[in-house]
């Protein structure tokens, strides 16, 4: 109960805080946490609104074709004729699969824009329902219901105390009910709306379907589905009812959990949406290569986040928490991140900078590296040097990325991806190293050099689109340069055509076969070259200038400190948390949690004022399979007593009393909820151990 | 056609035309109408009906007591998510909506016992009155006095009435321990071929011939019969199908007699429908869509062939894991995945029944630990042990790819299944370069 009211106090010590005071709190020393903690809210802002979009432009291709086939179905349940084909099919349900993949989490996001859109487009009548309200046939009926009539509230409420399922207030639970409400529904619509032509005022059709939508198909019960289906079948000549259902692994599925009897009414259309691997390229595309935001990612960090991403969940959702997180401790634990924010507002702090915060630019290890270079620097004034360094960044990162892009999109189309398939894999690996020191860098240079004249072409033709949109006056004139390049390959005799086309069936061979063709290549080296083959070069020698120019880590940019976010160990400790590692170091450095200096020991042994539990589970260490629990006892109350500051000597050292046998026993109690001991039947006053190791 | 239904105390107008609504199952109603005996005689107090999906039974039964007026309920247990619905659907039928209002909240037996007394003191029965149970198999799993009760009902309530229950269960599985009173059992067959043929022709196309259509009837079946008899099917089957076999006559290649033409247009597009629309691998919609379009079957991928499931990495070897637990023996873990196992002989090593084909007896149960020790070893990197390794673990069983033995909140080892197919499993090995075959005992 202790720790209850510890959690209580804790909660409402939490409620009175303000957010933003955690960021002035513990550093009134340096101000500017109010500063830090709005421009922080900003990014995340700007960030979770640009995720929002993105997802919907994702989603646009298939819920458009999803909102098709509703509309289609939604026609041909009004022009049910009374011909011979309508009259002899047996009626189906018409249903959506729609296969989103194992990302849960972020199906929600998915599934309310779905949900939006049919409300707004094609009918009021929308509801989605998820597997754990529906344990039973009843709870499914129940949603449902309540969901579509909306006055199923008090019905609820009625439910809730009682337990009972058949509501009193004359809205029974079943589907001939609904069917009643539907219809009077209707009757007053077409009251409302007399002119018959064509739909109501909201735009909806004469009688507009009732869709359901089963958001993770596949944990539903089988036989609660299955009887649903079945019911709703007897009442779909009165209500049109359109399923979806939502599913994380394959369609086959709706085969495993429903048996032929039912499948077979239903009328099953596959949707298939994008998978979560292009959809975290587009994230990082939009989020992180860009230099629009200022608050950036050193490799690491971009490496736990993708690897939770790739190792663990695949959840885009997480991916933008994982960044929310970063960004806030960013934030939070730099002072000098006040000047992570757009040019103009970086500028004007940069003059505010107080003493303190001077201080702690020139004690960044990008300043002083760069200090150590450039002596004259320390001539001007600080401020100056700061934002001079500040615009330098920005500069930095306007041309590191498009080069990063043209790089990609020359080598991603190498055989065997010497670079990396993805873009952020060569983003990582050039923030690590210069990468154009690396031996995959130096072997996609010479794949590059055995390019055909059209791919080359091609290929240098999407650098130049890429170069378009960018301002800086560098990148014009590399623009610039690349077109030249592009005019004089044009311009070239086609009489190498033959060559050209040898070289690109070679080229399209596996890389076993352009390993041969290299060394080949070096043994002809004294060969006339052509002139495309000089050109090749000289446009490739360029292209390695923008790389070797454009591309270098960003450490080395004096004051990266105030962009970068770089603590990927704590990123991990909150993301991917290890309950266990934590559980042992508490037991065994309780010192580490507590931080009470009595607890201070060597590593390996625990003090003997520790806390019970930590003291029983540093004796259960040194016993085998099977614990004798009264020599484990013996052995606590000796400890203890030495606690006690007992004389050793004395004749009620180590004596078992009351209190002790009561602390010892939740003491294995606890460890037994946690997992390291349990009870055997092999021996009664033994305990067995869960664990192997220790001593 | 027929000897005639005939029952004293109704109408022979009525009689005939129940009859003729009632094609191929003149006996069974027959039987019925007997029994039934006449409008105000006792009927016996419970009857079963058993039968295989659509062989008449609801459709005889609810035809006879409409057609000859008969005051009855009918309703069907899986809407009746609980008795008290059961009981208010009765008696909303029986004696109007005044009647359902009565009952309590969360009524019992005794309560629909009682106010049907009341209303039936008010109005005693002039006829006999029926109650309808279909789907009747969905009683058992509700209060266990129900079955037995709706049994007795005429005792109970001392009334005319008899209870009528559907079932495509036999009534061997219904009898509940403590005994009860037997009903009077009826069977429904399934249709002959013959039968099946004289129903289906009935509703013809009124733009062709009746023989036309018999004679593609008479195709259908041909294809169908051995695996389909289930009347709804086949005719949605028939209506699907028939403007494909149509599509010679309207395009002039043939005429109605050229049956052999038309057969060999119809026989394997019936064959393909077979293996498609049938298993509704391939929507109705979508199989008529193509046959307007005269695309091949080909372009139409069917559910079953995206089966490819794409996981977190961690979580395939999880799988994996799984799988390798499910189907080797414990014993032989050793010989996987220690490096020093030493020789071990297959057939001295192992017990009798560990020499059948594991895979034949399906996945076994396994422990967490298990589950984690093959997968810190299978795996090529150091992993941590953290919560969302964990967390994977119950997103499989979310997703049915593991399933858990067992009770639901075990806190302590709780047991796994592995659910996937060997398909699956070595698709999956595939991706991460994984030889999943090597580690099998079954494969050794």
């Amino acid at each position: 109960s202790t720790t209850s009211s510890i959690l209580q106090s804790y909660n409402s010590q939490k409620r009175t805080v303000a957010v933003d005071e955690y960021f002035t709190d513990g550093s009134d020393d340096c101000g500017n946490g109010r500063e830090r903690f709005n421009i922080c809210q900003t990014l995340w802002e700007k960030i979770k609104m640009d995720t929002e979009v993105l997802q919907e432009e994702l989603n646009t291709k298939i819920l458009d074709s999803l909102l098709d086939f509703i509309k289609r179905c939604t026609s041909s349940f009004q022009s049910r004729t009374d011909d011979w084909t309508s009259h002899m099919r047996a009626s189906e349900i018409p249903t959506a699969a729609l296969v989103l993949g194992v990302n849960v989490p972020d199906h929600d996001v998915t599934f309310q824009s779905l949900s939006e859109l049919l409300r707004k487009s094609v009918t009021p009548f929308a509801v989605s329902v998820q597997a754990k309200e529906c344990a039973a046939l009843k709870n499914l009926m129940q949603k449902v219901l309540e969901r579509l009539m909306g006055v199923g509230v008090t019905l609820e409420d009625d439910e809730e105390d009682t337990g009972i399922h058949l509501p009193h207030k004359k809205v029974s639970c079943s589907v001939s009910a609904l069917s009643q409400w539907y219809k009077s529904m209707m009757k007053t619509r077409a009251i409302k709306s007399p002119d018959k032509t064509g739909g109501s005022e909201n735009g909806f059709s004469q009688s507009p379907p009732i869709i359901v939508i089963f958001k993770d198909f596949e944990a539903f019960n089988p036989r609660v589905l299955q009887d649903f289906i079945l019911i709703c079948n007897r009442y779909i000549q009165e209500l049109p009812f359109i399923f979806i259902f939502g599913i994380a692994t394959s369609p086959s599925t709706i085969q495993h959990m429903l048996p032929h009897s039912v499948s077979s009414l239903l009328c099953i259309e596959l949707f298939q949406s994008l998978p979560c691997t292009q959809h975290l390229a587009t994230v990082i595309d939009k989020l992180i290569l860009t230099s629009q935001f200022p608050f950036k990612l050193s490799s690491k960090v971009l490496q736990v986040l993708v690897s939770i991403f790739l190792y663990h969940d695949f959840s885009v959702r997480n991916f933008v928490k994982g960044l929310q997180l970063a960004l806030l401790e960013h934030f939070h634990s730099q002072p000098l991140s006040v000047l992570c924010c757009g040019k103009n507002e970086a500028l004007l702090y940069a003059q505010k900078l107080s003493h303190q915060d001077v201080e702690m630019v020139r004690q960044l290890p990008s300043f002083m590296s760069i200090l150590k270079f450039h002596s004259m620097l320390v001539l001007n004034s600080l401020t100056e040097v700061c934002q001079r360094f500040l615009k330098d960044l920005r500069k930095y990162h306007k041309n590191y990325y498009p080069v990063l892009k043209c790089l990609h999109s020359l080598t991603s189309s190498l055989p065997k991806y010497p670079l990396g398939k993805q873009i952020r894999e060569l983003h990582i690996s050039c923030m690590e190293k210069n990468v154009w020191e690396t031996n995959e860098y130096e072997s996609a240079m010479q794949l590059l050099r055995l390019l055909a004249k059209d791919e080359l072409v091609l290929s240098l033709r999407k650098c130049a689109d890429i170069l378009k949109p960018d301002k800086t006056k560098k990148m014009k004139s590399a623009l610039q340069q690349l077109e030249n390049y592009i005019a004089k390959f044009e311009q070239l005799d086609s009489k190498y055509f033959f060559f050209f086309f040898f070289f690109f069936f070679l080229n399209s061979m596996l890389s076993l076969f352009t390993i041969t063709l290299l060394e080949m290549k070096g043994t002809r080296r004294t060969k006339k070259i052509s002139p495309f083959e000089l050109l090749r070069n000289e446009a490739l020698e360029f292209i390695d200038g923008l790389v070797r120019s454009y591309l270098t880590p960003p450490e080395l940019q004096p004051l990266n400190e105030v962009c970068y976010y770089s603590s990927s160990g704590v990123l991990r400790r909150h993301l991917n948390a290890t309950p266990r590692t934590s559980i042992q170091t508490a037991l065994s450095h309780p010192f580490y949690y507590l931080q009470n200096e009595s607890l201070k020991t060597d590593a390996g042994t625990v003090s003997n004022s520790a806390p019970d539990i930590c003291i029983a589970y540093k004796l259960h260490l040194e016993c085998g399979r099977l614990i004798n629990l009264f020599d484990w006892l013996e052995a606590y109350a000796t400890v203890t007593s030495a606690a006690e500051g007992k004389d050793p000597d004395s004749e009620d050292f180590g004596k078992v009393d009351e209190l002790k046998h009561a602390r010892f026993i939740q003491a294995v109690s606890e460890l037994e909820f946690l997992g390291f001991v349990k009870s055997t039947k092999q021996k009664t006053d033994h305990v067995a151990r869960l664990t192997w190791g220790g001593c | 056609m027929l000897a005639g239904l005939q029952c004293p105390g109704y109408p022979e107008a009525k009689l005939s035309s129940v009859s003729e609504r009632l094609p191929c199952r003149e006996g069974q109603a027959g039987t019925l109408l007997a029994l039934m005996g006449e409008p105000e005689q006792y009927c016996f107090p419970s009857i079963f009906i058993y039968g295989h999906r659509a062989t008449g039974k609801s459709h005889v039964i609810l035809t006879l007591l409409k057609e000859l007026e008969v005051p009855h309920a009918a309703v069907s247990c899986v809407e009746c998510v609980s008795a008290g619905l059961l009981f208010e659907q009765v008696l909303l039928a029986m004696f109007g909506s005044e009647s359902a209002t009565l009952l309590p909240r969360s009524p019992s037996l005794s309560d629909f016992v009682r106010i049907y007394r009341q209303f039936c003191a008010q109005e005693p029965a002039q006829q006999t009155r029926y109650i309808v149970l279909e789907r009747a198999e969905l009683l058992r799993d509700m209060e266990a006095n129900l079955l037995p009760g709706l049994l007795r009902l005429q005792e109970l309530v001392d009334d005319n009435v008899t209870v009528i229950l559907l079932s495509e269960i036999v009534w061997d599985k219904f009898r509940p321990n403590t005994g009860c009173f037997e009903p009077l059992l009826l069977h429904f067959p399934d249709y002959t071929k013959a039968e099946l043929l004289q129903i289906l022709s009935l509703d013809s196309n009124p733009s062709y011939s009746p023989e036309l259509y018999s004679s593609y009837i008479n195709i259908l079946l041909g294809v169908f019969y051995s695996v389909c008899r289930d009347l709804r099917e086949l005719r949605h089957l028939a209506a699907l199908n028939f403007p494909k076999f149509c599509e010679p006559l309207e395009k002039g290649e043939a005429k109605e007699s050229d049956t052999h033409k038309l057969w060999r247009n119809i026989e394997p597009h019936l064959k393909r429908a077979m293996q498609t629309v049938y298993l509704r691998e391939v929507s109705s919609v979508q199989w008529e869509q193509q046959q307007m379009e005269e695309k091949e079957a080909t372009a139409l991928r069917g559910l079953s062939a995206h089966a490819h499931v794409e996981l977190p990495y961690y979580s395939k070897f999880l799988l994996i894991a799984a799988y390798l637990a499910s189907y080797n023996p414990a014993r032989t873990d050793r010989r996987f995945f220690l490096k020093h196992h030493g020789k071990i002989k297959k057939t001295n090593f192992l017990k009798k029944h560990e020499k059948t084909s594991n895979h034949l007896l399906g996945p076994k149960p396994f422990p967490l630990d298990r589950l984690l020790a093959i997968f810190y070893s299978v795996v090529d990197s150091r992993v941590a042990p953290t919560a969302s390794v964990f967390s994977q673990i119950s997103s499989l069983v979310t997703l049915q790819l593991l399933t858990q033995v067992g009770h639901d909140d075990q806190l302590d080892s709780p047991k796994y299944k592995c659910a996937v197919s060997l398909d699956f499993i070595s698709a999956i090995s595939r991706t991460v370069s994984f030889d999943i075959v090597r580690y099998l005992y079954d494969f050794l």
